[in-house]
């Protein structure tokens, strides 16, 4: 029961870790990534292309 | 033999109606449209339909279970006036596809959203009053009139889920919609499907709150209904996602806007709680009782990974798609910035769906896996923060509408609201903090800091907005109305939070006082009598939030019966002049 505890404790605080780390970092470049400024400037007026 | 069924009637009609058809080719019309057939989705829905009432008739005339026979009655007859509907639309509009343009246009499909609006405000009238009558029966108890139908443990769940699910989730389907269908500019597929989701909706909340005043229960909170209504449910919600995806496919424009991945997160993570929570085995088809899968801690475990993801794909992501919208739109100025906006979805649903367990502090469930949902809560800080943010920031620049535009002031401490129950609520989810607060009334308090104020007002924001768009009017009948609405509502929630913080933190100190001896200072029953007046404060808050949410009702009658129409601007102008 403890090994299956420890094994779990184990993966989660380096891999798990890792994982959320490594997810966030694609998240924020992608938001942050300067040729996609010019997309998500014209993405925000969508709300307003009356028609 | 009848005279009126003569041929020699008809003889008389036929002449009659002869010029007419040579002249402008009406019959010829009318015999083309009648030899339509049914397209598939209609005759699918309807067969599915008919057999579905068939079912129910043959449960109702089986089951020994009068609360099943009552059910399956409701829904054979449900199933038979919607094939009659579908048929009587076909027979109407001769199965004529309708069109998705006009004149290059999207023609938007907005008869479901209207009857979304409406329901939303319906169900939230009755909502706010069972909610009332409730917080009057911890008051004075023999308000519960002794009567199995109207005792408390009965209507807490029917306040509970007509807020939450036919309040919040039928403004949700009506937002959803309409945003879907405006920032995709293209109109949702389908000339059932949207009806039948809209529809079937609703008849799931009847089902389900008419259950739980005859006794019909799973005993879950939020997720009370009975394994057939979960069933119906889940057919309604895949038509659902159908329904939006659909749109999505359809679309016209390129990028798929932010509020669209709020709705589509809700949309799937709830399919999957729902299913995961309610894999129940009914005792038989006939009885309405089921039996969870689950077992003990487990069942706890996935009873809170669904009740605090409700929370947070239902109340909050779902929710903060309308901020996304409605915010911006009322304000007339883009999100403050789209690159947060998406940092905060990815980091928003990656985070949320780990806090459940910290519901299950102190119990069976093992004290890692309440850790890591508290230090999840912790982490959702962030993004709830960063959204709240965005949401506020976009009235940088034009904070003075918030002195002229009630409907936007709305919407502001709405999010405003938000900021202060995620502040809450993470602090609520540690261990020690939870030693104290739970079980307590500061829960209550939490919880009503946020579907008041997040909830209640971003949904009456982003109704406010919809109707005058929906009816074609240039506003709402009164915004002195919305400004009464607005003040009246936020001192009834200002009196329900401040009263419950009171209360839940006397309680529980109560229940941990101890005197030199070691033994507990106080009996139950005195810390219940300690909270009465705050119970009576708590009421008048309540009060004053229904008194505001039917002065929204007349104003949106008002609205819609009396407002003044919004000029089509597309008229060339000097077509409509008057004729001298």
């Amino acid at each position: 029961m403890n090994e299956t505890y420890s094994a779990f404790a184990g993966f989660a605080q380096t891999w798990g870790l890792i994982y959320f780390m490594i997810m966030f970092g694609i998240v924020l470049a992608y938001a942050l990534w300067p040729k996609n400024r010019k997309k998500f400037d014209d993405a925000a007026q969508i709300p307003f292309r009356e028609d | 033999m009848n005279q009126r069924g003569s041929p020699g009637d008809v003889r008389m009609v036929v002449p009659s109606l002869a010029p007419c058809m040579e002249s402008n080719n009406w019959g010829a019309e009318m015999a083309h449209k009648k030899t339509g057939l049914v397209s598939l989705e209609e005759g699918g829905f309807a067969i599915f339909l008919v057999l579905l009432a068939f079912a129910c008739i043959i449960v109702a005339g089986k089951t020994f279970d009068q609360v099943m026979a009552f059910h399956a009655g409701i829904g054979a007859l449900f199933a038979a006036v919607s094939v009659f509907l579908i048929f009587k639309n076909f027979f109407d509009d001769g199965g004529q596809p309708i069109p998705a343009e006009i004149d290059g246009k999207p023609n938007y499909n907005l008869g479901p959203i209207k009857f979304g609006a409406i329901a939303a405000m319906f169900w939230g009238l009755a909502g706010f009053t069972v909610g009332l009558v409730i917080a009057l029966q911890l008051a004075w108890p023999a308000l519960n009139f002794d009567l199995p139908w109207t005792n408390f443990g009965r209507l807490r769940p029917l306040h509970t889920s007509a807020v939450i699910f036919a309040f919040g989730g039928n403004v949700l389907l009506a937002t959803s919609m309409y945003v879907v269908q405006r920032t995709c500019r293209v109109r949702m597929p389908g000339k059932i499907l949207p009806w039948f989701v809209m529809l079937g909706y609703n008849a799931f909340i009847v089902i389900a709150g008419t259950g739980y005043l005859l006794g019909a229960t799973q005993g879950k909170e939020y997720a009370e209904p009975e394994w057939y209504a979960d069933l119906w449910l889940t057919i309604v919600w895949v038509f659902y996602l159908f329904l939006f995806l659909g749109t999505l496919w359809k679309r016209k424009e390129p990028h798929i806007y932010v509020a669209n991945w709020f709705y589509l997160a809700f949309i799937v993570t709830i399919a999957m709680l729902h299913v995961t929570n309610n894999l129940t085995i009914p005792v038989s088809i006939y009885s309405t009782k089921s039996y969870i899968v689950w077992s003990g801690v487990q069942d706890a475990m996935v009873q809170w990974w669904y009740g605090h993801n409700a929370v947070g794909f239902f109340l909050t992501a779902g929710f903060l798609a309308i901020m996304y919208y409605f915010i911006p739109k009322q304000a007339d100025r883009p999100v403050y910035s789209y690159r947060l906006s998406i940092v905060h979805f990815w980091a928003l649903i990656f985070i949320y769906i780990w806090a459940g367990p910290h519901h299950l502090h102190y119990t069976a469930l093992p004290q890692w896996a309440s850790t890591l949902g508290a230090t999840f809560s912790i982490i959702l800080w962030m993004p709830s923060w960063g959204g709240m943010i965005n949401g506020l920031m976009t009235l940088s620049g034009a904070w003075d509408k918030l002195r002229t535009d009630p409907v936007l002031r709305m919407m502001v401490v709405s999010v405003a609201f938000y900021g202060m129950s995620t502040f809450e609520g993470p602090l609520m989810s540690l261990r020690s903090v939870n030693s104290l607060s739970h079980y307590t009334d500061w829960t209550i308090g939490h919880v009503h800091s946020g579907a008041l104020g997040w909830v209640g007002y971003i949904s009456f924001g982003a109704i406010y907005c919809l109707v005058p768009w929906l009816w074609n009017k240039k506003g709402l009948y009164s915004l002195k109305l919305v400004n009464w609405h607005f003040w009246l509502s936020t001192l009834g929630i200002v009196l329900y939070i401040t009263a419950m913080w009171v209360s839940g933190i006397m309680q529980g100190l109560m229940w941990r006082a101890y005197d030199s001896l070691g033994f507990l200072e106080y009996s139950f029953v005195e810390t219940v009598e300690a909270m009465h007046p705050f119970y009576i404060i708590r009421a008048l808050g309540g009060a004053l939030f229904v008194v505001g949410a039917l002065i929204m009702a007349y104003n949106l009658w008002m609205t819609v019966r009396h407002g003044e129409a919004e000029e089509a601007d597309t008229t060339p102008a000097g077509s409509l002049a008057p004729a001298e």
